[in-house]
């Protein structure tokens, strides 16, 4: 039940774009095609479950015991960077169709703050592994949900005519922030 | 003269994020108050300064195909530095800013400016890009916390400053603010983009988008 919670909690109530401000770079930029937007979120989802079980492990086993948390951010990002190299040579090499889906989104997500920020979060919440996989699963699933949602209201978008001035990114914005108000809407549903 | 330059187009013409949009993770979050906002800047001043010093130094040492990873950990170990500081001295300020102090390693102003200005530029140039930049970050974070918090709080840096009776919208404070804030913001700075190119007899320049920073596109260019 507390796992089913959690769930709910990542995707919609603390959605990790509308309510806790991570990852807005790709948000505003995959966000003109559905097919676009669905590759970003598959890929981000791939990546957010296996760098928070690397990132764990590392902390888990290499960081705490020999007291060097104050190295964790430079080791989470040099971890995170290598993982998303190996992860695409892996893809290209043995899954050839998944790399075809996913490839061209790999090396954007270096630098996809979410990523870095779901690894930290789990840390600062102290969650257990499994707890931590789940999060990290269910974040990368509001990423997607939210994501979904803005490359549907932007390909509408493009057929309306726009003061000039709002075009593009401003109204990209405005909208997300329409939509982080409706994502308000499911506070109390869970914590 | 060239380096003054470099300097002030961090305050107007490239400003981030407002013309140049770029690192909007940390602009939306910590900029519930002014105090916030001008605390993420000093940080990011620092960061980029340092981070545009060092690697324009080394520019000539680092292998173009490991340049990335190379520009990654110098960020990195600065933002550790960063950290440990605002634990020391600014404690309060390094808690109300949560997870984005150490987030400022995959903040793109800092990878766009090292890709883009020092890694071809010399140490005095890269500083005052650096410190432009940073600057005009930190002021335009602290414009947006300050109409944040004193349209959604009434305080600004903790004072009030609206009118005795004054209902403050509490969203403004709240993530729909923030986006909703800089979404106008950015609106704002296309009708005088187009105004100013008008008045100069200039083409009308592109809308602000996030296509400037480039970061997206940093790994195919190899």
């Amino acid at each position: 039940m507390e796992i089913f919670q959690l769930f709910i909690a990542a995707i919609f109530v603390n959605n990790i774009v509308l309510a806790q401000y991570l990852g807005n770079c790709p948000y505003l930029g995959c966000s003109k095609e559905k097919s676009v937007a669905l590759g970003m979120g598959g890929a981000v989802i791939f990546v957010i479950v296996v760098s928070t079980l690397c990132t764990w492990l590392m902390q888990r086993y290499v960081l705490a015991p020999y007291g060097l948390g104050y190295l964790q951010t430079i080791v989470f990002i040099v971890v995170i960077a290598s993982l998303v190299q190996f992860v695409e040579m892996f893809l290209k090499k043995m899954v050839p169709p998944l790399y075809a889906a996913l490839g061209i989104f790999l090396p954007l997500i270096t630098t996809n703050c979410a990523v870095m920020g779901l690894a930290i979060l789990v840390q600062r919440e102290e969650y257990d592994l499994m707890t931590s996989l789940l999060y990290g699963l269910a974040s990368g699933m509001g990423f997607t949900l939210a994501l979904l949602l803005m490359a549907g209201i932007r390909e509408r978008l493009d057929t309306c005519r726009l003061p000039k001035a709002l075009a593009g990114t401003p109204i990209a914005l405005i909208m997300a922030g329409l939509m982080s108000l409706a994502f308000m809407g499911f506070k109390g549903m869970a914590q | 003269m060239s380096v003054m330059h470099e300097f002030t187009k961090g305050l107007w013409q490239d400003l981030p994020p407002f013309r140049l949009v770029l690192g909007l993770c940390p602009t939306l979050a910590v900029t519930s108050s002014a105090n916030n906002g001008l605390g993420m800047g000093a940080a990011v001043i620092f960061v980029l300064v340092l981070s545009n010093m060092l690697i324009s130094m080394v520019r000539g040492i680092i292998p173009k195909k490991v340049r990335i990873a190379c520009f990654i950990v110098i960020a990195a170990s600065l933002v550790v530095a960063v950290e440990l500081l605002m634990q020391a001295y600014a404690y309060p300020l390094y808690q109300q800013l949560g997870i984005f102090v150490p987030l400022i390693v995959v903040n793109c102003i800092i990878l766009a400016r090292a890709e883009a200005f020092a890694a071809k530029n010399g140490v005095a140039a890269s500083v005052a890009d650096g410190l432009g930049i940073g600057l005009g970050f930190t002021l335009s974070l602290t414009f947006l916390g300050s109409l944040r918090e004193i349209l959604g709080n009434g305080t600004w840096f903790g004072m009030p400053v609206m009118w005795e009776g004054f209902e403050p919208f509490r969203i403004m404070v709240q993530a729909p603010g923030a986006f909703i804030c800089l979404g106008l913001i950015l609106a704002g700075m296309n009708v005088i983009n187009v105004w100013q190119a008008r008045r100069k007899g200039l083409r009308e320049p592109d809308p602000v988008g996030c296509s400037g920073c480039g970061c997206c596109s940093l790994d195919k260019k190899d």
